[in-house]
């Protein structure tokens, strides 16, 4: 048996560990490249107050989460007991950015709505939600045409971001956090980021 | 090998593929209609073939495999929508990339960038090819030694060989062949 | 009932496959006759048993049970029967079942077809096609059954997707799968060959005829797959380098190589180890394929629904399959040296150039598709590789393979003159770039990747031409049609091939060049003018059909006042899914097709219409029709029944003995 006739059998046996090891991994989930960048400025209206507008800057010198949501993503309600249930334990803020409450919505047509009609329907919709399966956020933001969302690179809500007191993005979580991520990824994250100042 | 209902995605989205033209360029609905002319849905062609040969080489993120010109996805939507407003703006296309990366990575070219990950990719064809052609190249050298020398046919033996192997006796090759293996 | 009688002879299918499998294998080591005279009655048994087992499946889904759990989420009662039929291999499931048939298909037509070849080898190819078989009967028993049921049965199906409820559809899997599986019949050639140590002139006469059948199959799957995404998907693409479409080229580049080597092979003695690789590889490939969409491990449109356990599953039988050949090809190949001797200029020489071109392209294409996957793995990030990283790669690659094509058919065996050679063929060469320069100025098109194209495909059909023109001349006393007859079926087929893919390249090119595309809003009685046309809306109608409900538009395309065409393309939504559908209407040409699609009615009643204009389209799927018929043409030449004939007949002479 000479070496060179096992090079095709070396590189197939190469390629299977790479496939196997391959089940394990998901390929819809796309890595951040905003980690331990500043976290994009957005000025936006509030939901509790529209009038008011709030700034990214406000939060400065916190350890913080945003979390990306709407009423109309399932996987949010799924997710919204896990939030609310930090929220009361008072770990961390967590700002709520309401993404495209209206046009995201795959129910409704939105289309020739004009944007006043739908900015009301949007807090309307929203403050509903809350109402109906409790408020976790130190206040909520309304990304009615999902642009700050593009600048934060959500591609699926809900998303959640983990933002230092510097105003640099940690940590994203893509997908609803469950009790286990919370318990073992996200709170001590927080915890460090806490802990180093 | 095309099949089941959760991935359609592209299909799905696809046929509905000029809607969002309209949805999106207010523009384009609200163009004077001269009665009996039927009205291009974009009003600048040129910028719009512009949007889509860019939005060809963007990977719809929530999609299963297409790109943002394919889908109908709303996030696909609003990525046209950048492009289109950026490019409008008059921003280049690679600042126009240069835009989506650094928002959602590398993930989003088709196009893959050439970067030290992924030199193998480029570089790899390449280097089959050149490694492929090296081998041949050697491999005919050796072969071409090898039938020189052989001292111990002559001419005439060597042609009545090759004739055999070529099949000029067809009948008698197979039998040849069928019975007796030749390694 | 009838869906556990089904499981039930899947269940003996996959005994006998056991038997088939192990028994002529062992009666092939130890030379027993009574062993090796099983492989015949175990393999036809089998075929009944799986033919039965997907019988019962079809029953299932034409009775509309529901309790069945396939046909519960890929079938409903208002399916059209052709459908409820096809239905079946449009899920995991069943189209593993029909994977099976097909295997069981080849394997049958192999035992009625190859009763000239020597006992022991026969015996051996059956029994590699058993382990195969079993491998997939176990895959559907273990993790994917079929015939599962659903307790209690749903009242009502989900129906079949309706992408799939499309005549396109109804031929595309089988042939692929035919394909695919039919490249199994030549790797257990090459197996039972490798076992025997035998790898002669007569081993690969024996897999030519299997492996261009397997081809044409290929071919034609491939094709009919791409002509459906055209014109289903609503605007005219018609190739994605998707993961799964790659999963399917890459076993018909190396089947590709894989053809011509056996003809080296068979002729000169020569390539012997590379050969058997390819009909390894070509195999392999395929199985690969397999797993790309079923496990779940690359992100396709066309991927299956997908199941780690069953990925795992493939992942073994891959693993114990081509582990296994690639180990016994290391232990047996070294032997394999020799062979007829040929100068640096010779048919040899280029076949041997284009085979390992062929190589190269299908390596680029399998690392493009699993790149982002490697990336991932070693978790340096994630990236895409999409169509433009393989046009990028794949038109260089493949333009010396086509150069070199034309080459080789005017060059002799073992020795030629390459002066001559080049002197014979600079007329055409210098007229090809002429052309592709002069045919891209007329178009006004000139783009180094139009130019390239158009010089290519007329190099081929210049060249292709002068190859018959020679061929004719030959003894030249005899009236024309005595010579045409006198060539035979195998050079028509090579011949026809060849100057299929010029007929390919044609199109390729003309539609990537200058094909237009216009949306529009239109209302009843707009017009437009589009790529020298007029057309005329006229409206839209209801018109539901048997399980969806559709608007249906008439346009007339007229050109300089003569009425052209009457197009009706509609927009469905088929009623179990609430999905919408695009069915575009076509104007098919020689030249150009006139393709129309309905988009949405917007708020104000006008509807988008988009438009397209694809000159030269159908010359992608001619060129292809050409291969096809130049595959046959191949198989079919004379000389492989004669050959049947007289082994057949040399096996008496020796059993007499």
């Amino acid at each position: 048996m000479k070496a060179k006739f096992l090079v095709p059998l070396a590189l197939f046996l190469l390629l299977v560990g790479f496939l196997g090891f391959g089940l394990s991994l998901n390929p819809r989930e796309v890595p951040s490249p905003l980690i331990d960048k500043p976290a994009p400025a957005f000025t936006l209206a509030r939901l509790d107050q529209p009038a008011q507008t709030f700034a990214l800057d406000e939060m400065r010198g916190q350890v913080w989460l945003l979390n990306v949501w709407a009423s109309w993503c399932v996987a949010c309600r799924q997710e919204h007991p896990v939030l609310v249930e930090l929220a009361r334990r008072g770990i961390v803020p967590i700002v709520g950015l309401n993404y495209k409450e209206v046009r995201g919505d795959g129910g409704l047509d939105a289309r020739g709505m004009a944007l006043d009609a739908e900015t009301g329907l949007a807090i309307e919709r929203a403050r509903g939600w809350l109402r109906a399966h409790g408020d976790p956020y130190q206040l909520s933001v309304l990304d009615i045409d999902g642009r700050v969302g593009i600048d934060f690179g959500v591609y699926g809500v809900p998303e959640t971001f983990l933002i230092d007191r510097e105003g640099r993005i940690r940590y994203k979580h893509i997908g609803p956090v469950t009790p286990d991520n919370l318990q073992n990824v996200l709170i001590p994250k927080i915890e460090e980021l806490k802990r180093a100042s | 090998m095309r099949a089941d209902r959760p991935v359609f995605v592209r299909y799905l989205m696809a046929p509905l593929f000029a809607a969002w033209v309209a949805v999106m360029v207010p523009g384009a609905l609200h163009a004077a209609v001269e009665p009996g002319t039927a009205v291009p849905l974009v009003a600048d062609p040129a910028l719009e073939a512009e949007v889509l040969e860019l939005s060809h080489k963007l990977r719809c993120l929530v999609c299963q495999n297409q790109s943002i010109a394919e889908s109908n996805a709303p996030l696909a939507i609003d990525l046209r929508n950048q492009v289109r407003e950026q490019l409008a703006a008059g921003k280049g296309k690679d600042d126009v990339l240069e835009y989506l990366v650094d928002r959602y990575g590398d993930f989003v070219l088709y196009e893959p960038p050439f970067k030290a990950t992924t030199f193998l990719l480029w570089g790899g064809p390449a280097l089959l090819l050149f490694g492929g052609a090296g081998w041949l190249a050697f491999r005919l050298r050796r072969r071409a030694r090898e039938a020189a020398a052989e001292p111990h046919l002559t001419d005439a033996e060597r042609a009545r060989a090759g004739a055999l192997l070529a099949g000029a006796t067809p009948a008698a090759a197979d039998q040849s062949s069928a019975e007796e293996p030749r390694s | 009932m009838i869906p556990e009688l089904g499981h039930f002879a899947l269940v003996m299918a996959f005994a006998l496959a056991l038997v088939q499998a192990v028994v002529p294998m062992v009666g092939a080591a130890r030379n027993n006759p009574s062993m090796m005279a099983v492989a015949r009655p175990a393999a036809q048994g089998q075929f009944f048993f799986i033919i039965f087992a997907y019988g019962c499946l079809t029953w299932a889904f034409i009775t509309s049970d529901f309790s069945l759990q396939l046909a519960a989420s890929n079938s409903h009662s208002d399916t059209p029967l052709m459908y409820k039929i096809t239905g079946v291999w449009g899920n995991h499931e069943g189209s593993l079942l029909l994977w099976s048939l097909s295997l069981s298909l080849w394997t049958v037509a192999v035992t009625v077809f190859s009763r000239h070849l020597p006992e022991a080898f026969m015996a051996r190819v059956i029994g590699v096609l058993g382990w195969v078989s079993l491998g997939f009967i176990a895959f559907m028993l273990v993790t994917s059954n079929p015939f599962d049921r659903l307790l209690p049965g749903a009242p009502e199906g989900r129906d079949l997707n309706p992408l799939l409820q499309d005549p396109g559809m109804i031929i595309h899997p089988p042939l692929l799968y035919m394909g695919y599986v039919g490249f199994s019949v030549a790797f257990a050639f090459a197996i039972a060959a490798l076992l025997t140590g035998r790898l002669d002139a007569a081993w690969a006469r024996w897999s030519r005829p299997w492996t261009t059948v397997a081809w044409v199959f290929l071919t034609a799957g491939i094709a009919v797959g791409s002509a459906w995404a055209y014109y289903e998907l609503g605007w005219g693409g018609w190739w994605f380098w998707d993961p799964v479409e790659n999963a399917s080229f890459m076993p018909w580049l190396l089947g590709t190589a894989l053809i011509h080597s056996l003809a080296v092979t068979e002729k000169r003695g020569a390539f012997r180890s590379w050969t058997v690789l390819l009909a390894i590889g070509a195999f392999s490939l395929s199985l690969l394929g397999t797993f790309l969409v079923r496990s779940g491990v690359i992100t396709s449109v066309h991927a299956f629904a997908t199941d780690p356990a069953r990925g795992m599953f493939i992942l073994a039988l891959l693993v114990v399959v081509i582990g296994v050949s690639l180990l016994l090809y290391a232990w047996r190949a070294p032997k394999l040296t020799g062979g007829g001797s040929f100068g640096l200029v010779s048919r040899e020489t280029t076949l041997l150039g284009n085979n390992v071109l062929f190589a190269v392209v299908s390596a680029s294409v399998l690392m493009g598709t699993l790149y982002p996957l490697f990336l991932d793995a070693l978790n340096l990030g994630k990236i895409s590789v999409g169509p433009p990283y393989f046009e990028a790669v794949f038109v260089p690659l493949m333009t010396p393979v086509v150069v070199l094509m034309m080459f080789g058919p005017f060059l002799r065996w073992k020795d030629d003159d390459f002066g001559a050679a080049v002197r014979k063929l600079a007329p055409a060469a210098v007229a090809s770039v002429v052309s592709g320069f002069g045919i891209a100025l007329a178009i006004d098109h000139v783009t180094w990747r139009t130019v390239l194209g158009l010089t290519l495909a007329a190099w081929v059909v210049l060249a292709s031409l002068q190859l018959l023109a020679g061929r004719l001349r030959e003894r030249a006393g005899a009236s024309v049609s005595s010579r045409l007859s006198m060539i035979p079926a195998a050079w028509w087929g090579m011949w026809l091939a060849h100057f299929g893919i010029g007929i390919f390249i044609i199109g390729v090119t003309m539609v990537g060049s200058i094909d237009s595309n216009l949306d529009l809003r239109m209302k009843d009685g707009d017009q437009t003018e589009f790529a020298g046309y007029t057309v005329r809306f006229r409206g839209v109608v209801d018109a539901p059909g048997p399980n969806y409900d559709a608007s249906r538009a008439t346009l007339e395309v007229s050109r300089d006042g003569k009425p052209i065409a009457t197009l009706q393309p509609e927009k469905r939504v088929y009623r179990a899914m609430g999905m919408p559908m695009t069915e575009a209407a076509l104007d098919i040409g020689v030249f150009r097709d006139v393709y129309v699609s309905l988009g949405e009615q917007l708020p104000e009643g006008d509807w988008i219409v988009s438009l397209h204009h694809k000159p030269f389209i159908s010359w992608i799927w001619a060129g292809c029709i050409f291969m096809v018929l130049g595959g046959i043409l191949a198989a079919a030449d004379r000389r492989y029944r004669r050959l049947a004939e007289r082994t057949a007949a040399a096996g008496a002479l020796q059993q007499a003995t």
